[in-house]
């Protein structure tokens, strides 16, 4: 079992003809993701990789069939990509895209909230059902099917941790990057509601950073409603206030808000131990099952 | 990209916003000329990204010629918080009765812009909303719209500003909503808007940070960005295209995304030692990249020992690898120790390939952490 994604789902690829659309398309066909159209403004009527491309992302949704996007679209016509998926509209978008100007995901963010399809990311590494279907640049030979749901918001901290699982013999129900940006679709709670809900995720690792409110309020939530353990993993307690640690929205505020030390402290009041390594982290969820 | 305050006043005064007559100068001869220009009393600034200047020693008032050279002598040169200063702008002193606040930043919660006005001007913002909430006038502003004017109206009353005044401030906080929005600024404020005993409203100060990703679309913004770099390290990463932050350790850091190379620095406080830096090299690691990356983190004086942590998910190991041996056989002497550790696809294959004369190889984060910590410790003691 899986959140999100399996492998019915019927998959459209944004900039398939771009150089990151066209190796990653391939790389999720290969893993066995059910790919049925690219979209691609002016390249509609080619196909790639055996799929064929759509001048509109509309097209490509009701000729195809699709449920689902993936956008590698570059920064500055990305916004308008995850708008053209939503007013298509889709079950779920993933963006891939990292570097989108902060008020343009604002825009974004605004019209998530009027209609019923989920977002994840931008700058995400994006969703995996390990064994089914991969929607983005996951690594896939590193994940194994097993029990333990994964939110992470970073991308190769996620490969490090979902490593340490796998060479304890921990397999995933689903992975889901949920992307390092100020503004993002899918939240912490979003994904944790998911997995509670999920029967076969026996427990979830939740992997913050510094910067912003989140994890306190994933916290909140943890304590509130759910009964799947959860073990956590904090990126970021040597950042300098002020500096953004490589992600936009990783940076401690000048005040202190956004520090790792508060949101150890928010996971570890709602009963989540928190790694100090990330072989730690596996070692909690091996507690757990 | 942070602005410096001379350079975010001079976007303000292009918009419309009143701001004190100032000259900038970076010797104490320029000082003088300004300051008899403008004439006294007049306020001499640091011009560095350091928050607290006036505290810290980084602003003075001069009332006369002597006082002028004496602010620039003290001034100029001096260490702020580990800022050298070089430039200093000076200004024409405001006679204020009254400071206010006004800015508008990105809620994210809320996923919206946020304009905000309080009466307590003049201190820092972020310990009023600490200590008095209430003390601060808060309207969510829909990105879609933009900001309605009776939004900088009610604003500017629900924050208590007096009436004579009013209107002015609803005015400069209706235009730097606009330069927020049309300059891509992930945040922008005066503090203080002055009150003078005329009436008259003046920006003492400005703050203006431009979001990073949006500079493909503000090249007149994106121009500033050289004169705004403080450190030469730092400059040195914007042209190689790195995601790179100095810190003040021993222990050089290089890694791939952004999560994990904040989790490699935290492993190496873990593990007794002190991170040296962040240094994102992103996705793929070919030689040159990788020849770059090692060029940063060696010419930082305080390095005395590299960790290269690399989780090759799409790149891969092999191909890392063959980088990392490429970059280093182009030294004739490799400055610091560097160890590697390689995970993910192909790993196995890129620690074969890694040259042991070069660099030690550790097969897992927390060994190759501690073997470079240890390596740095070796070199304090020497």
């Amino acid at each position: 079992m899986s959140v999100l994604v399996d492998d019915d789902t019927r998959v459209i690829v944004q900039g398939i003809t771009g150089g990151e659309g066209n190796f990653h398309a391939e790389q999720m066909i290969e893993y066995g993701t059910n790919v049925v159209a690219g979209a691609v403004p002016g390249k509609g009527g080619q196909e790639v990789h055996g799929v064929p491309v759509y001048d509109t992302v509309d097209r490509a949704a009701r000729e195809e069939d699709a449920d689902a996007s993936v956008v590698f679209v570059p920064p500055a016509f990305a916004a308008d990509a995850v708008f053209e998926a939503l007013d298509t509209p889709l079950d779920l978008v993933v963006a891939i895209t990292e570097g989108i100007p902060t008020q343009d995901m604002s825009k974004v963010y605004k019209r998530l909230g009027e209609v019923d399809t989920r977002l994840i990311g931008p700058n995400c590494p994006g969703i995996i059902t390990p064994g089914e279907a991969k929607l983005g640049i996951l690594p896939g030979n590193i994940f194994e099917s097993g029990d333990v749901g994964l939110v992470s918001r970073s991308g190769t901290l996620t490969y490090q941790v979902v490593d340490n699982l796998t060479s304890r013999g921990i397999g995933q129900t689903t992975a889901i990057g949920i992307g390092g940006d100020p503004i993002i679709g899918t939240d912490f709670i979003d994904a944790l509601e998911l997995f509670e809900a999920d029967p076969d995720t026996e427990a979830v690792v939740m992997c913050g950073e510094i910067g912003g409110e989140d994890e306190e309020e994933a916290a909140r939530y943890i304590a509130e409603h759910m009964d799947t353990p959860v073990a956590g993993f904090i990126a970021g307690r040597t950042a300098p206030p002020g500096k953004r640690m490589g992600h936009a929205g990783a940076i401690v505020s000048g005040s202190g808000t956004g520090t790792a030390e508060s949101k150890i402290e928010a996971l570890n009041d709602a009963g989540v131990p928190v790694g100090d390594t990330p072989d730690e982290v596996a070692e909690y969820v091996e507690d757990f099952l | 990209m942070k602005l410096h305050e001379y350079q975010a006043k001079q976007v303000f005064a292009d918009a419309g916003i009143p701001t004190p007559e100032s000259t900038l100068a970076s010797s104490v001869d320029e000082v003088v000329e300004a300051a008899e220009e403008i004439g006294y009393p007049v306020a001499v600034k640091a011009q560095v990204h350091v928050g607290g200047r006036g505290k810290a020693g980084g602003i003075k008032l001069a009332d006369d010629r002597a006082e002028a050279e004496q602010a620039a002598e003290d001034i100029l040169g001096m260490d702020l918080k580990g800022y050298t200063v070089e430039k200093v702008l000076v200004e024409e002193a405001v006679d204020f009765v009254n400071e206010l606040y006004v800015g508008v930043t990105m809620d994210r919660g809320e996923g919206k812009p946020v304009a905000m006005v309080s009466t307590k001007g003049g201190v820092d913002i972020e310990e009023v909303a600490e200590e008095d909430p209430d003390a601060i006038a808060r309207e969510h502003v829909d990105p879609a719209f933009g900001m309605h004017p009776y939004q900088a109206r009610k604003a500017v009353y629900d924050a208590g500003v007096d009436r004579e005044v009013a209107s002015d401030v609803a005015s400069i906080l209706t235009t730097l909503f606009q330069l927020w929005d049309d300059s891509d600024a992930s945040e922008i404020e005066i503090n203080p808007v002055m009150i003078t005993s005329e009436g008259d409203v003046v920006a003492a100060d400005a703050v203006m940070n431009v979001d990073d990703d949006a500079l493909f679309r503000q090249p007149d913004l994106a121009e500033m960005e050289e004169e705004a770099a403080e450190d030469d390290l730092e400059a040195k990463a914007n042209e190689y295209g790195f995601d790179y932050v100095r810190l003040d350790g021993n222990t050089g850091i290089i890694g791939n995304g952004a999560g994990l190379v904040m989790t490699t620095l935290d492993l190496v406080d873990h593990y007794g030692g002190s991170p040296a830096n962040f240094l994102d090299i992103g996705g793929g690691a070919k030689a040159e990249r990788v020849a770059n990356a090692l060029d940063m983190v060696f010419s930082d004086e305080n390095v005395d020992a590299v960790v290269f942590n690399i989780f090759g998910g799409i790149t891969r190991g092999d191909e890392v690898a063959q980088g990392i041996n490429d970059a280093l056989e182009q030294f004739d002497e490799i400055p610091k120790r560097v160890v590697v550790r390689l995970a993910g696809t192909n790993a196995e294959e890129g620690r074969e390939i890694l040259n042991d004369d070069l660099v030690t190889v550790e097969e897992t984060l927390e060994d190759a952490v501690q073997r470079a910590v240890e390596y740095a410790d070796a070199e304090v003691e020497q």
